[in-house]
């Protein structure tokens, strides 16, 4: 439901870019930092008031990778799969996280909306392969092991900054 | 201006906006899937590929004429990619010819003919998706798309509504309406313009035929037809006659050999709508609130309005559409008689358009379980139902249409192109009645084709400004200008498809601006011919507000639930 936080919320996003519609992706980006996604009655309020229409806007959100248009984790778990980390297994510390937290290809995040757990391409330190990124921090050299105990540390609300 | 080789021959060119106009006007049909003259450039299909001297390859339609320039429209390189590209089109096609509805009128199915393609080597897609019938008007079939983008352009384009876009990436690309919903649960206004450009069949309207056989064959039902005006201008190109070519006769023979119990003539609902909607206009002028009028006559326009503008409900003529009223008229005029034989009355409407099968389904016309309007057919539904029976349309003797409401003016007629709706009210509301020669004069800014047209008539002493749109994104352009203040009118008529119902999402297509004057010409060339010119000289008309609507008023009025 459209509420009038989230207007006065995406109001300002806008009103940062002008309401210029070429902005549009800032704009988006600039939701879904707000909200971890995109959430539909935001886009249709964008919609209305940016004259663009919702479609068209819907089709900005699914071309890139980078919109989510579901509702993502506190936590995000990036498991690389690039070339490197792929040979160096990277597959088996995916399945044991989908195993853990009861998770699949299209069911990315846990109920709780704690935790999203996706699988990415290259995140560029192939040296540390295989390496999983927990909200912006890299974990060199993972096992499915390790990981394991990285999500229950974050369940528990452990996890700090400088691990 | 200059001079171009095409094909070793000298070309001149003038004003052509791109390369593929030029070629074209050369005699050679360069094929395209997603041009359109009307529409911006995509350059999707590469089916218009040239080569220049040099052995470059590029799209005609989207490179400007230039003086000295010389290309080449066949050599072995073209012909190769050409059908390299349908093979690859076809490869990800649902090949499902034999029973898709728009076979043989489709420009895939031609092209490859054409082109000669009898083998695709590559393998058909295993993964199907689901097929979009949400809708009243129009079924998508996302397996059929070649993402030509046309839909796209003209939703938004032509009619400023953006129901459709390219959505996903890859080969996960697709076209859908937003949050990918289905077209009935957005804000498409069912006009069926996107049918009308669309190559294939991955849009087509909603097939209706098996409800009209239906009722057809229960002898319980009293199956009663209306027509309306822009169906006999346009239905006899689905059998080789020349657009504008009126058929009304013709069409009146094959829905009775068909089995229709009564044929009548949706004009003459239009005279009614043009006596109300001119007496409400009066009295809006006398009180001063609720202007500009705007027209209610299309559906298109109505649910664009809803959707966009609901601010201008009180703006809008609360008139029924003709389609509506005549539905209303006809069930109230055999209310009595269906008792006495036991039948019931089915109302068909044969429509140029899509969102006719939309108005009629909305809720607030059924009264008491009935319905105004209980099926609705288009054009080339019609043309369809006549090609089943195996009726040989060109050749029939033409009949006449039943009485009382086969009766029209010529002011109802051309109801069915833009201006029509003005001119017809403003005739009723002129004291001296114009003849045609001052007709021409009187209303030559209400016809013709132009974006938005306006003019200024006197009626009762008082100065009327009045407006015509066709296409919504002249009407959406229109009524920004309005709010604005920039512009000040009494009185617009709008319609949602490009040059009024001669081209609705219903009729034979493509459609060009050409074949629109076309139609519209057969529409005014009734007019001319008609002995009743003006709606409120209609007798059976005057007739039916004295007697049968003397206290039902509210029947040809919206009564929004």
């Amino acid at each position: 439901m459209l509420t009038s936080e989230m207007i006065e919320t995406v109001d300002t996003i806008i009103n940062e870019h002008d309401n210029n519609q070429s902005s549009i992706i800032s704009i988006l980006q600039g939701i879904q930092r707000e909200y971890r996604y995109l959430p539909e009655e935001a886009l249709n309020y964008v919609s209305d008031r940016m004259d663009i229409s919702s479609s068209k806007i819907y089709g900005i959100a699914t071309f890139y990778e980078n919109f989510s248009l579901e509702p993502k984790g506190k936590h995000i778990i990036k498991i690389c799969d690039g070339t490197a980390c792929h040979i160096r297994k990277s597959q088996p510390i995916l399945d044991a996280l989908r195993k853990e937290l009861s998770l699949s290809e299209d069911r990315i995040t846990t109920d709780d909306l704690l935790i999203t757990v996706e699988m990415v391409s290259c995140l560029g330190a192939c040296s540390l392969a295989p390496v999983v990124n927990v909200d912006g921090v890299v974990y060199a050299k993972m096992t499915p092991s390790k990981t394991q105990a990285l999500v229950r540390k974050i369940k528990e609300g452990q996890l700090s900054e400088d691990n | 201006m200059g001079t171009m080789i095409i094909d070793n021959k000298k070309v001149e060119f003038s004003n052509e906006k791109n390369v593929l106009e030029v070629i074209r006007k050369t005699g050679i049909d360069l094929p395209t899937f997603c041009y359109y003259s009307e529409l911006s450039i995509y350059g999707a299909c590469r089916m218009c590929i040239v080569e220049d001297k040099w052995g470059n390859i590029f799209t005609s339609c989207s490179q400007l004429p230039k003086d000295g320039m010389s290309i080449s429209t066949q050599t072995p390189k073209l012909r190769r990619y050409r059908k390299n590209i349908l093979e690859l089109l076809l490869s990800s096609h649902d090949r499902d010819c034999t029973s898709c509805n728009i076979t043989g009128r489709c420009d895939l199915q031609k092209l490859a003919r054409r082109f000669g393609i009898e083998e695709i080597r590559f393998g058909e897609l295993d993964k199907k998706l689901p097929i979009d019938d949400s809708s009243h008007s129009i079924v998508r079939n996302p397996n059929k798309c070649i993402y030509c983008g046309d839909c796209v352009r003209v939703c938004e384009e032509v009619q400023g509504v953006g129901a459709l876009s390219f959505t996903h990436r890859g080969s996960d690309l697709r076209i859908s309406p937003a949050f990918n919903k289905g077209i009935g649960e957005v804000n498409c206004v069912d006009c069926g313009q996107c049918r009308t450009s669309c190559p294939t069949g991955a849009i087509t309207v909603k097939d209706d035929r098996e409800d009209f056989w239906e009722v057809i064959w229960d002898k319980n039902k009293r199956v009663v037809a209306q027509i309306a005006p822009a169906v006999r201008v346009a239905l006899g190109e689905r059998f080789g006659m020349e657009a504008g070519e009126v058929t009304i006769g013709k069409i009146v023979a094959s829905l009775k050999k068909v089995g229709v119990n009564e044929v009548y003539d949706t004009a003459f609902a239009a005279d009614m709508t043009v006596m109300e909607e001119s007496e409400e206009f009066v009295q809006r002028l006398t009180s001063e609130e609720n202007l500009p009028l705007f027209t209610s006559c299309c559906p298109g326009w109505v649910k664009f309005a809803e959707n966009r503008y609901p601010e201008l409900e009180n703006n809008i003529s609360s008139c029924k559409s003709p389609q509506q009223m005549f539905g209303a008229v006809v069930k109230e005029y055999y209310k009595e008689k269906d008792k006495e034989d036991g039948k019931e009355t089915v109302m068909v409407s044969v429509m140029p358009c899509t969102a006719k099968k939309a108005e009629a389904a909305r809720e607030e016309f059924e009264v008491d379980g009935v319905r105004d309007v209980d099926i609705v057919i288009t054009t080339n539904e019609l043309a369809r139902i006549i090609k089943e029976m195996g009726i040989v349309f060109d050749e029939l003797e033409d009949e006449s249409l039943d009485m009382p409401f086969g009766l029209a003016s010529g002011a109802g007629i051309i109801f069915g192109a833009t201006g029509g709706v003005t001119e017809a009210v403003v005739t009723r509301l002129l004291k001296d009645k114009p003849d045609h020669t001052e007709k021409q004069v009187i209303f030559k800014n209400v016809r013709g084709m132009d974006n938005i047209k306006e003019s200024i008539f006197t009626v009762d002493g008082r100065e009327v400004k009045v407006a015509i749109v066709h296409g919504l994104k002249n009407a959406d352009d229109l009524i920004k200008m309005i709010k604005s203040g920039e512009r000040y009118y009494d009185f617009i008529e709008v319609m949602a498809c490009p040059g009024g119902c001669v081209s609705g999402g219903g009729q034979p297509s493509p459609v060009d601006t050409e074949l629109r004057k076309e139609r519209a010409k057969g529409l005014y060339k009734i007019d001319r011919t008609s002995f009743i010119k003006s709606s409120d000289k209609n007798p059976i008309v005057s007739k039916i507000f004295e007697d049968m609507l003397k206290d039902k008023k509210h029947l040809i009025h919206v009564h929004k639930k």
